[in-house]
C-alpha cells in the first residue's frame, strides 16, 4: 500500500510535467491542425536558455521561489520568440500549402534545433543549477510528499487554469475558438487568423518554457536531445486524450504518466514504454478521436 | 587543402620507408587524434610515446632504436583498417599498437591478422575484438569481467547478501556488466532480489527505484553511464534508499558528481588504473607522464602505455623480428608488472588482470582496493 501510494505520487508529478508539454502540441493542433513536431525542441531551447541566465547570474542565484519565477519568466520568452519566429519562418510560408508540407517542415525544424543544439551547447549533458530546495513537505506511513513534486503540481494547474481562462473567458480566446472552427469565416467577422495563429504559438510556447524550468528543476541534467522523448510522450498523450481539446491533453497526460509508473511497478520495467503506447493504440481503436476528442463529421 | 593532406599521408609512408634505417625496429600505431572522440586517442598515443621513448632512452632493443609510426583514423572505421594497412604493406611495421574504440579495432585487426603481423589493442573492451584471430591482443580486460569484480567486491569486502540490478537495456555494455554480475554474485551465495531495467536518455527513475525500495537491498548495482547514474543516485537518495550503489567504468567522468552532487558520494565503481595507488610502477609512470606531457593520465593514457610497453617487451625476447615470433612471446606474457596491474595473457589473448574500485568522493576517485581476477 505505501509503495502504490508513492508510486501514485511519482506518476502524478511526471503526468503533470507531460501535460505542459501536451498542450503546447494540443493548442497548435486545435488551430492549424497540424503537428508541431518542433514544439518539443522549443522546450529544449527554453531549458537552455534557463541555464544560462542562471550561469550568467552565477553567485547571485539563490534558490528560492524568487528564482523560480525569474527562471521561468526567462524561459517562457525565450521559448514564446522562438515559437513565433519558427511560425513566421518555416510554417507561415506553407500556410496554402498542402498538410504533409507543413508536417514535414516541422520535423526538419525539429531536427534543425536538435543537432544545431549540439553544435552551440555542445553535444556533453549540462547540469541545470539549483533553483529551489527540496525537501519533504509531509510523511506519512513511509509515503513521502516532495516540495518538488508539490510545485510542479502547482505551476502545472496554475498554468492550465490560465490556459482554460485565456480560452474561455477572453475576447483572444473568442477569437482562437472561431479560428479553430473555421478560419476563412471568422477572418470575415474582422478577426486576423495569422495574429490569432501567432498568440496560439506565444502562448503554447510559454507553456513549453514553464515545463522545461520544471524539467531542469527536477531532473538536473540538459541536452541538446532532452526533447525527443519527453516531447514524443506529450505528443502520445495529447492524442491519447483527444488532440485539440485542453481537458483532454492533461487527461491523456496524467494516464501516460500514471500506466508508464504502474507498468514498470507491477508488470516490467523493459517494456515500459511498450505498454505505454499500447494503451494508445487500445484507446484510439475504441475512441479514434481520443477520450475527450468531439467526433465530426467530414464536410464533403 | 584536404587533397593535399591526403597526398601528403600517401607520400610520407613511401619516404619514411625509403628512409628506413637498419638499426631501426618500426612499430605502427593507429588512433584517432581527431574526430569526436579525440580525447581518448589523444590520451592513448601520449602513453605509448612515453613508453617508447623509454625504451630508446635505454639503449632500445636489440641494439636497435624504436621508431614509432602514427597515423590518425580520424575516429572513423574505414581510415582505420586504411591506417592498418598502410602501416603493414607500405611501412612494413613488425607490430600494431591499436586504438581505443572497439569498433574500429574490428575494422582493423583483421588486415592485421591476414598479413600475420601482432595487433595490440590498448582499450577495446568488447569480447569479439580478439576473436578475431590468433595475432589479436588487448591489455584492458573485457566488459563482463568488470561485472565479476564487482560482485566480488560486493558480496567479500561489502559483504552484502541482497543485491538490486538496474540496467540500460540499450546498452550492450551495461546489459554484459550486469548479466555477469547478477551470475558471479548468485554464485558467491547472494540474492539478486530485484533485475530492473531503464533506457538511456530517461530521466525518471522514481518507478524502477520505489520498486526496489519495496525489496530493501544491501546495494543496487547500476552498471551505467555517469549521466544517468547521477541522476538516479538523487532520485534514490530523495525516495530514502541508503544501500550503496556500484558501476563499471561507465561512472568515470567528473559530471557524475555535478549531476548527482552529495548522493553519489560514497558509492563504488570498478575502474581501470587508479591515480592514488601507491604501486611505485604507478607512482613512477605519472611522474613520468606528467614530466612529458604536463598533465595527469587518465586511464587510457595508461592502457596506451602498458600496450606499449608489452609490446616491447616482447620483441626484445622474440628470437627474430618476424610477426609469429613477436605473436608467439606475446601470448606468453605472464605477470607483467603494468602500469594498469599485473597483466597475464589468457588463451583468447585478452588481459587477465586486477581492477580497481574507487569510491566516489566529490570530484575526487578515491582508491579502495584492486580486486584480482
Amino acid at each position: 500500500m505505501q509503495d502504490f501510494i508513492q508510486h501514485l505520487i511519482n506518476g502524478i508529478s511526471l503526468g503533470s510535467i507531460y501535460a505542459l508539454i501536451a498542450l503546447g502540441y494540443t493548442m497548435v493542433y486545435g488551430i492549424l491542425k497540424m503537428i508541431n513536431f518542433a514544439h518539443a525542441d522549443v522546450y529544449m531551447v527554453g531549458a537552455f536558455a534557463a541555464y544560462y541566465v542562471a550561469r550568467l547570474m552565477g553567485a547571485d542565484l539563490q534558490p528560492g521561489i524568487g528564482t523560480l519565477i525569474l527562471l521561468l519568466v526567462v524561459a517562457m520568452f525565450c521559448c514564446s520568440l522562438l515559437g513565433v519566429a519558427i511560425e513566421r519562418l518555416a510554417y507561415r510560408p506553407l500556410r496554402r500549402s498542402p498538410k504533409l508540407n507543413v508536417l514535414i517542415t516541422a520535423i526538419g525544424v525539429s531536427l534543425f534545433l536538435q543537432y544545431g543544439g549540439q553544435l552551440v551547447f555542445g553535444a556533453d549533458p549540462k547540469v541545470f543549477p539549483e533553483v529551489m530546495q527540496d525537501f519533504v513537505l509531509f510523511e506519512l506511513a513511509g509515503v513521502q510528499l516532495k516540495s518538488f513534486d508539490v510545485t510542479v503540481l502547482i505551476v502545472s494547474i496554475i498554468a492550465m487554469l490560465g490556459l482554460q481562462f485565456i480560452i474561455y473567458q477572453t475576447k483572444l480566446g473568442k477569437a482562437m475558438r472561431s479560428v479553430s472552427a473555421n478560419a476563412s469565416v471568422a477572418s470575415l467577422l474582422g478577426v486576423n487568423p495569422d495574429r490569432i495563429i501567432t498568440m496560439t504559438f506565444v502562448i503554447g510556447s510559454a507553456l513549453a518554457g514553464v515545463g522545461s524550468v520544471l524539467v531542469g528543476m527536477k531532473y538536473p541534467k540538459i541536452d541538446p536531445l532532452m526533447g525527443m522523448m519527453i516531447g514524443l510522450k506529450a505528443f502520445v498523450a495529447a492524442v491519447l486524450g483527444g488532440i485539440g481539446s485542453v481537458g483532454g491533453a492533461v487527461l491523456g497526460a496524467l494516464i501516460m504518466g500514471l500506466s508508464e509508473e504502474m507498468v514498470v511497478a507491477y508488470l516490467s520495467s523493459t517494456y515500459r514504454d511498450a505498454f505505454a503506447f499500447g494503451i494508445l493504440i487500445l484507446i484510439l481503436i475504441f475512441r479514434p478521436a481520443g477520450l475527450l476528442g468531439k467526433y465530426t463529421t467530414e464536410k464533403v | 587543402m584536404k587533397r593535399l593532406f591526403i597526398a601528403l599521408l600517401l607520400v610520407f609512408p613511401l619516404l619514411s620507408s625509403c628512409t628506413k634505417k637498419e638499426n631501426e625496429i618500426l612499430i605502427g600505431e593507429y588512433d584517432s587524434l581527431t574526430g569526436s572522440d579525440a580525447t581518448f586517442g589523444l590520451s592513448s598515443n601520449k602513453g605509448v610515446r612515453l613508453a617508447i621513448d623509454e625504451v630508446n632512452n635505454s639503449g632500445g632493443i636489440k641494439g636497435k632504436k624504436i621508431a614509432l609510426i602514427t597515423l590518425d583514423d580520424q575516429g572513423k572505421n574505414e581510415e582505420a583498417a586504411a591506417a592498418v594497412t598502410r602501416l603493414i604493406t607500405q611501412n612494413n611495421v613488425v607490430a600494431v599498437i591499436g586504438g581505443v574504440a572497439s569498433g574500429r579495432s574490428k575494422a582493423a585487426a583483421p588486415i592485421a591478422q591476414t598479413h600475420k603481423i601482432p595487433f595490440v589493442s590498448p582499450a577495446s573492451t568488447n569480447p569479439d575484438v580478439t576473436k578475431i584471430g590468433d595475432y589479436v591482443f588487448r591489455v584492458c580486460f573485457i566488459d563482463p569481467f568488470q561485472g565479476l569484480v564487482m560482485a566480488k567486491f560486493a558480496s567479500e569486502n561489502l559483504k552484502l547478501k541482497k543485491v538490486a540490478v538496474l540496467r540500460d537495456v540499450k546498452n550492450d555494455y551495461s546489459v554484459g556488466l550486469a548479466d555477469v554480475f547478477v551470475k558471479e554474485f548468485k554464485k558467491a551465495g547472494g540474492t539478486i532480489v530485484a533485475d530492473l531495467s531503464y533506457q538511456a536518455g530517461d530521466i525518471d527513475f522514481k518507478a524502477q527505484l520505489t520498486q526496489i525500495r519495496a525489496q530493501s537491498p544491501d546495494g543496487i548495482y547500476i552498471p551505467g553511464y555517469y549521466t544517468e547514474v547521477g541522476l538516479i543516485a538523487q532520485q534514490a537518495k530523495q525516495l530514502g534508499i541508503k544501500a550503496p550503489l556500484m558501476g563499471g567504468d561507465g561512472w568515470d567522468s567528473d559530471k557524475l558528481f555535478e549531476i548527482g552532487k552529495d548522493a553519489v558520494n560514497g558509492n563504488y565503481y570498478s575502474n581501470h588504473y587508479t591515480t592514488e595507488s601507491t604501486d611505485p610502477a604507478v607512482t613512477e609512470f605519472i611522474k613520468k607522464f606528467k614530466a612529458k606531457h604536463n598533465e595527469t593520465p587518465d586511464a587510457l593514457a595508461a592502457l596506451g602505455y602498458d600496450a606499449a610497453k608489452i609490446l616491447l617487451a616482447a620483441i626484445e625476447k622474440s628470437p627474430d623480428l618476424s610477426g609469429a615470433a613477436i605473436r608467439a612471446e606475446l601470448a606468453n606474457t605472464k605477470d607483467f608488472p603494468g602500469v594498469t596491474g599485473k597483466i597475464s595473457m589468457n588463451e583468447n589473448r585478452d588481459a587477465v588482470k586486477s581492477a580497481a574500485i574507487i569510491q566516489v568522493d566529490g570530484v575526487n576517485r578515491k582508491f579502495i582496493t584492486t580486486v584480482a581476477p
